[in-house]
């Protein structure tokens, strides 16, 4: 499983540590759908600091695509949403 | 689905549409190139456009500041002349500044947390292109002696996906910067429209004309003051002058702010006090 941090890597993330990150995922994006922005930032928070802990860093010229996605450090609630609601 | 799922689907879809579609693999490998080239160039000038809206932020807080400091020195010397709606109208306005200030100071965090991710950015990228133009060459050899792709697709994939990221997150920058245009356009406005008085002295400062109107009266009172000592002819009327002066500074003294008509009705007051006692004996 390889995980980006827009404007930050990717991280080889380890199995042991999946079920955590899945967890903050789920926290944030129920934050997400309540428009609760100080649950939202927290978990983004939590969840950055998690993958930067336990998973690998690959390095910058690996070449593989993400299986998911973390927003930008910082973004609040409603700038996920935007990008989100943009698509593509 | 969850976010990171979405974004992820979000991101692939970008990264395909990034990258120019070629008949031939060799060429596309040649395009992706001058593509990632390209996108480096732009994150070059998000982080130069970043930098110039750094500076801006750091030139408007100092100008804010100064306005602060030169408020809070003449809401002193209001309350020194006794002016104290004076002092409390330059305490007003450095508090709207004090705001305005706490304000740049948020804007300037985020701007340099801008800054980070796109100077790390910037370098990701130069790795991944210095180390795609030698790749690329010898994926060219292997695809024309096999015909075979190679990985050439996954390769590409890849870079599409960074460039996308990169493209995210200048969008982001640009966005910030542009809200914190937004702000500064308005403390601008404030500062010429004399909302907040223009530091540079080019508006008028009504704080300080009054201040200086304050002082210029005074002075005139004071020489008043000397040339009808002068032309009295009595020594009675001096020792009422001197005890006048003397009970204008112990109420002075005490701390309390003394409104010229506080002073007037304590001279009364001392005036009777003392017919009073002169009547007993």
């Amino acid at each position: 499983m390889i995980i980006r941090i827009l404007g930050d890597r990717q991280y080889q993330v380890p199995e042991k540590d999946l079920a955590e990150i899945e967890r903050l995922d789920q926290a944030m994006t129920s934050a997400l759908d309540t428009g609760d922005d100080a649950a939202f930032s927290a978990a983004l928070t939590d969840l950055i600091a998690k993958v930067r802990s336990s998973c690998d860093p690959l390095p910058d010229d690996d070449g593989r695509t993400s299986d998911m996605v973390v927003p930008h450090e910082g973004a609040s609630l409603q700038e996920v949403r935007d990008m989100l609601d943009a698509g593509v | 689905m969850s976010v990171m799922k979405r974004l992820s689907g979000i991101v692939q879809a970008k990264a395909n549409k990034a990258l120019d579609k070629a008949e031939n693999p060799a060429d596309m490998l040649d395009l992706t190139y001058e593509k990632q080239l390209e996108n480096l160039q732009k994150v070059r000038r998000a982080l130069a456009d970043v930098a110039t809206a750094k500076k801006r932020l750091e030139l408007q807080a100092n100008d804010l500041q100064s306005q602060a400091d030169k408020l809070q020195s003449q809401a002193k010397q209001a309350l020194a002349q006794g002016q104290e709606d004076l002092a409390r109208e330059a305490l007003t306005r450095r508090s709207a500044i004090g705001e305005q200030l706490e304000g740049l100071g948020t804007q300037h965090q985020q701007v340099e947390a801008q800054e980070a991710q796109l100077t790390q950015t910037s370098q990701r990228l130069s790795a991944q292109i210095e180390s795609f133009r030698t790749k690329k060459e010898t994926m060219k050899a292997t695809y024309q002696a096999s015909k075979a792709e190679a990985g050439i697709g996954e390769a590409v994939s890849g870079i599409g996906e960074s460039m996308t990221d990169a493209g995210m997150t200048m969008q982001r920058a640009q966005d910030k910067i542009a809200q914190m245009q937004a702000r500064a356009g308005a403390v601008d406005e404030l500062l010429t429209s004399g909302a907040l008085p223009d530091v540079t002295g080019s508006t008028p400062d009504d704080i300080q004309a009054q201040l200086n109107a304050a002082s210029a009266q005074s002075e005139v009172d004071a020489q008043l003051a000397a040339m009808k000592a002068e032309l009295s002819p009595g020594g009675d009327q001096q020792a009422i002058g001197a005890g006048q002066s003397a009970g204008a500074e112990s109420a002075a003294g005490s701390g309390a702010v003394t409104t010229e008509d506080d002073v007037a009705e304590a001279t009364i007051a001392d005036t009777s006090g003392g017919n009073g006692s002169g009547g007993q004996s």
